[in-house]
């Protein structure tokens, strides 16, 4: 697909981002960020009625990156990628996609920058009346594309997501993977610098959202194409994210590389949101838990990157000779950094112990409280 | 049937269909562009006016609230205006486009409604102008029900162009009334009967067969 993006730079607003006006002071991610920005999203504001579901977002879209943004609903996300293509338009603040202010752009201004955009839906949203092959072309029709330049095109983006024998059949008649499927190439038909995933696998089972996010990121990957998803489901970003931003009631809370905010989550929403996916301590035990020292303490060990690549477990038994017992978690590898996230079982007495050695070596710890008798 | 009954009868099929195409034809002409402006000026709508919006619903209201007799005579200055004339087939044919528009316009409006907005939202991140909208989406998104409501319209034509032999139009309906009912022939009102019998239920059956091929939207 070399010609993709070989094509690609000869699109004509192609003037794209290096210099996309003054970096703000106030935005660390911003002034660190290495790779240039697709889209810079500065101080966006947006009210519905009296409840505010932009509340100051400021965000940077790298070049070639998966940006997940995550929350749960009502938090805001869905204003906000709707914001990235002017869908939405925010009461105050700038967009800054390819060096320009989406939020000060007329529609008919809109309408050619939009085809530089690619979505995708959660409900597909496919022309019921169109063959797989003319929803696909639609975006180059629209552009004002020739039939055979649309044919063609369709025909390669069906053969990339694997729907080339399902060209003539109309969407009635496809699974929702496939719809989506189709959704994908008829996103990627005008060859755009930016993906916007909304909810996109939402409706999916796991199973085919797991091939759909499979798909995404082979398409970032081969078309160096970036791509900006909301989701509510941390599975999702976990799959395929680089970078992960956490919104909640209108403000992004948390931000940064997914592995990291995976081992050391800071806010509360993302520990919640985080809940479904990581090791819980078992509810029994929980139950049981007091804070009055005595019996086991129960530890929470949470360790990345390099302080998980160490053996910290058989050092802690055989360098501080303090036994343990593992009572639940384990290994998770996120954008191939380990993520260890265990509940350990330790005497009361050497819970202090077990807790400076593990620091010692830059593992977090956290006593979670005491049980008596066997955990 | 003696044979000038027979003449009479084949005339008046002809003029009930001229009456019913050409005033079919002229209310999808215009009824089917009144129904986009009420969806587009709607709330939310792609052009959304709520005041051209209001205007636009109290003439198709006004209308379509004129019983049709009364609008066949009140309509007589313009009928001549356009027509040259206020009687005959043709000269029907204006009051009953200009009843059926706004029927028509409704209609319309209902199925264009009844598109999913996230079908014109997917038509605006591509890049998609207003035109593209209508011609790409709203329009072929809603044709099946376009086209059936387009049926019930012509169907409800039938009915009218009766009315319109009050303004010496003829047709079927006229034949009925003043041969079967006025003159107590049975057999001639039992026959005009019939055959809009069999030409309301063709009007139907075809148009069903042209929504079962245009309806992609089931499996």
């Amino acid at each position: 697909m070399a010609e993709v993006l070989a094509a690609r730079s000869a699109a004509p607003s192609d003037e794209v981002g290096a210099d996309v006006g003054p970096v703000f002071e106030t935005m660390d991610t911003v002034c660190s960020a290495p790779a240039e920005a697709v889209v810079r999203l500065i101080e966006l504001k947006r009210k519905f009625g009296t409840t505010a579901a932009l509340d100051g977002v400021s965000l940077t879209v790298r070049k070639g990156e998966i940006l997940g943004i995550i929350g749960r609903s009502g938090a805001g996300k869905s204003t906000l990628i709707r914001c990235l293509n002017g869908l939405e338009r925010p009461d105050s603040g700038q967009v800054l996609v390819e060096g320009r202010d989406l939020a000060r752009l007329s529609e008919r201004e809109l309408q050619p920058l939009r085809r530089r955009i690619g979505m995708i839906f959660q409900h597909f949203n496919l022309l019921s009346a169109k063959t797989v092959e003319d929803n696909v072309a639609l975006p180059l029709k629209i552009e004002g594309r020739a039939k055979p330049e649309r044919r063609q095109r369709a025909a390669e983006l069906l053969d990339l997501v694997g729907l080339a024998e399902k060209a003539k059949a109309y969407p009635a008649s496809l699974s929702g993977g496939q719809k989506q499927r189709v959704g994908i190439a008829r996103a990627l038909a005008a060859r755009p610098a930016l993906l916007l995933s909304d909810e996109a696998t939402s409706a999916l089972d796991p199973e085919t959202t797991a091939s759909i996010l499979a798909l995404l990121k082979d398409i970032n990957r081969r078309l160096g194409l970036t791509i900006v998803l909301i989701t509510h489901e941390m599975e999702v970003v976990r799959t395929i994210a680089d970078r992960i931003a956490v919104i909640d009631a209108g403000r992004i809370v948390e931000e940064g590389p997914v592995w990291k905010v995976f081992a050391e989550p800071r806010s509360e929403v993302t520990r919640s949101l985080l809940g479904t996916i990581r090791p819980r301590l078992p509810s029994e035990i929980a139950a049981r838990l007091s804070q009055q020292p005595g019996g086991e303490a129960i530890l929470r060990v949470e360790a990345a990157g390099e302080g998980a690549r160490q053996p910290f477990l058989a050092e802690l038994a055989t360098a501080a000779g303090l036994p343990f017992r593992l009572i639940h978690g384990g290994m998770d590898h996120i954008q191939g950094q380990p993520v260890a996230s265990l509940f350990l079982a330790v005497p009361a007495r050497d819970a202090g112990a077990a807790g400076q050695f593990l620091d010692a070596h830059g593992i977090k710890t956290e006593v979670l409280g005491y049980v008596a008798g066997d955990a | 049937m003696s044979p000038v009954m027979l003449d009479l009868f084949l005339r008046s099929i002809w003029e009930t269909l001229l009456m019913t195409g050409a005033s079919g034809i002229i209310s999808l002409v215009a009824g089917l562009p009144l129904g986009l402006a009420l969806v587009a000026t709607g709330r939310g709508g792609i052009a959304e006016n709520v005041w051209v919006n209001r205007v636009l619903g109290a003439i198709i209201n006004g209308f379509r609230s004129v019983p049709f007799i009364i609008l066949l005579v009140a309509l007589i200055p313009v009928t001549r205006l356009i027509v040259g004339t206020s009687l005959g087939t043709w000269a029907a044919v204006v009051p009953l486009s200009i009843a059926a528009t706004p029927y028509y316009a409704r209609i319309a409006e209902v199925s264009l409604r009844e598109v999913d907005r996230g079908l014109i939202e997917a038509a605006r991140a591509m890049g998609g102008n207003r035109w593209t909208i209508i011609r790409e989406v709203l329009v072929p998104e809603a044709l099946p029900g376009l086209v059936a409501g387009f049926t019930v319209t012509l169907v409800t034509l039938v009915g009218a162009s009766a009315m319109a032999g009050a303004i010496g139009a003829g047709g079927l309906g006229d034949l009925a009334i003043r041969y079967g009912y006025q003159r107590f022939e049975t057999t001639v009102m039992i026959a005009v009967v019939a055959v809009l019998i069999v030409l309301v239920c063709g009007i139907q059956w075809i148009g069903d067969r042209i929504v079962a091929t245009l309806d992609h939207r089931k499996a």
